[in-house]
């Protein structure tokens, strides 16, 4: 099954980090890609840009908003996900807590739809 | 569909017979036929039919030589149709077919169907679904209990379970969870939430002390079915067998938990000769076995606590030194409010009240102690046993207000009344 793993953290507790503790933190995802790839789980996974890149676009009464910022303002910010393939959610559970995502904020694991 | 209460009156020995022996076997169908899809509404459904049926023929018909494939034959019947009617007029629906397809293979040798009724337990306490529904799930897929009679026994709206139901059973579907049971590494913590849920089962039946709730005295009996089930397939875990040594000790002594008009009474004011040895025996041979595995747990701890009590059928006395060290290490486990205030009863009875009272003051700050029952109830009999009655009675008005059960209402008022005449300083 594909489950999507998708990484919330507080992004100005990243900037705020020193040039060490990030440099850990990235060592620490590019292994943990490495480790999806070798186990064959990995489609896909990126890092997004911080949320004050973000635009919002609503279409209402056939006109078109576009707004600057997220969708949701929250203390943690969607900043990352990974698309995997595995067998069972225990499995897809069990790569979620790998994740140094789920070490500096909250990984949401959710299963894609299956037509 | 069918209803959870024993039935009074004549022929119920029949009928209950018949109803227990057609809930294992659509339990196992169930297990067997979601194993392989994930798909749990959709097997009940292609069972449904089926075991309706044998709800209302068995007692009448009797009970057929080979149940799975009465089920089985009934059920294919009803599923394979539906399935072709399905697959002709819309996208076909893969589950269903599937489903469809296991049945012909399943009923051509009904003597294969592999047991997988532990996977099943294991899906429906896994940690992604909502705890409080982890029970209730297990009782309509394992039992095949529907929502309105599960609804009743956990006093909640049969709306709200039934929604509950159907939206657990969605995510095992959706979210994949795997029917199965965990690898050693997660085993234990996996396994106590099975025990944790067949507990609430067996606690939900046994809150009703009286017994005059029938649905709810079969709920302590269902517990402890799957205990069994649970000890029969697993039977090297410790926990496991001491869960079910701690149901049956409670079990045991049930008739004792009321006078025959129906009044309360207190485990140490029990008679020992109403408890039941046959039962009691049981769990005392399940605790040594767990004991030797050598790996201590919650469960083995709270039957030690019963069985320390059920001493006093030899000794006339409970002992109290063993249960203050069972509840310490009880407490070292689980840091439980509910086990502090047990462990300063002990402590009045080895040390004295007032060693009790100042293990209950130290609990006077936790919010969680401030509406239950039992601490202000223990409360008042240590501050009663010191000669404080008005502190007592204050204690006891608390207790007797935060009480459900009227007959515990009735003993704890007879206590707080017995406080008042003077010249006598116990209760």
């Amino acid at each position: 099954m594909n489950y999507m793993l998708l990484i919330y953290s507080d992004e100005a507790g990243f900037k705020a980090a020193s040039k060490a503790q990030v440099e850990q933190t990235m060592a620490a995802y590019v292994a943990y890609t490495e480790a999806l790839k070798k186990a064959g789980a990995l489609v896909r996974g990126d890092r997004l840009q911080s949320a004050s890149s973000a635009s919002t676009v609503r279409v209402a009464n056939g006109k078109t908003q576009v707004l600057d910022g997220p969708y949701a303002e929250t203390k943690e910010q969607l900043g990352g996900f990974y698309l995997i393939d595995v067998p069972d959610l225990d499995a897809a559970l069990a790569w979620a807590a790998r994740c140094p995502g789920a070490g500096h904020g909250t990984v949401e694991v959710r299963p894609l739809w299956t037509m | 569909m069918d209803d959870v209460s024993a039935p009074a009156g004549e022929g119920d020995q029949a009928r209950a017979t018949a109803e227990a022996v057609a809930r294992r076997h659509y339990g196992k169908l169930v297990a067997f036929l979601a194993a392989r899809t994930r798909d749990v509404a959709g097997a009940e459904d292609a069972l449904s039919e089926a075991f309706a049926a044998a709800l209302a023929r068995w007692p009448t018909d009797g009970i057929p030589d080979n149940p799975e494939a009465w089920i089985l034959a009934v059920a294919r019947r009803k599923t394979i149709d539906a399935a072709r009617r399905r697959r002709s007029s819309q996208a076909a629906e893969p589950d269903l077919q599937l489903i469809a397809e296991e049945l012909e293979t399943v009923a051509a040798d009904v003597t294969q169907i592999p047991d997988q009724r532990l996977a099943l337990m294991f899906a429906c306490a896994h940690p992604a679904i909502d705890a409080a529904t982890r029970a209730p799930l297990m009782l309509q897929t394992i039992l095949g209990f529907d929502a309105a009679a599960i609804a009743s026994a956990f006093l909640v709206a049969p709306a709200t379970m039934s929604q509950r139901l159907v939206r657990a059973k969605a995510k095992i579907r959706q979210a994949g969870i795997p029917f199965r049971v965990p690898e050693p590494a997660e085993l234990r913590e996996r396994l106590d939430a099975v025990l944790e849920a067949i507990y609430a089962v067996f606690a939900e039946g046994w809150a009703d002390a009286a017994g005059t709730d029938a649905r709810r005295r079969n709920l302590a009996e269902e517990g402890i079915w799957l205990g069994r089930l649970v000890v029969s397939l697993m039977p090297d875990e410790p926990e496991a067998l001491g869960l079910l040594a701690l149901m049956l000790h409670a079990e045991a002594r049930r008739v004792a938990r009321r006078h025959s008009s129906g009044d309360y009474v207190p485990l140490i004011d029990q008679d020992p000769n109403l408890w039941d040895a046959n039962l009691l025996d049981e769990a005392e041979a399940l605790l040594r076995r767990a004991s030797r595995k050598g790996v201590l747990g919650r469960f083995q701890l709270e039957a030690a606590v019963q069985s320390a009590h059920v001493v006093r059928r030899r000794s006339g006395q409970s002992d109290w030194a063993a249960i203050e060290r069972l509840y310490d290490a009880l407490l070292a486990l689980t840091g439980s409010p509910v086990v502090a205030i047990n462990r300063a009863i002990a402590l009045a009875e080895t040390r004295g009240p007032a060693a009790g009272l100042a293990a209950l003051d130290a609990l006077a700050d936790d919010a969680r102690v401030a509406e239950y029952q039992p601490y202000w109830a223990a409360r008042a009999g240590l501050l009663g046993r010191i000669g404080d009655r008005a502190g007592a009675d204050e204690a006891y008005r608390l207790a007797i207000g935060l009480e459900l059960d009227p007959s515990v209402r009735a003993f704890l008022q007879q206590r707080q009344t017995a406080l008042r005449p003077p010249g006598r300083d116990k209760s």
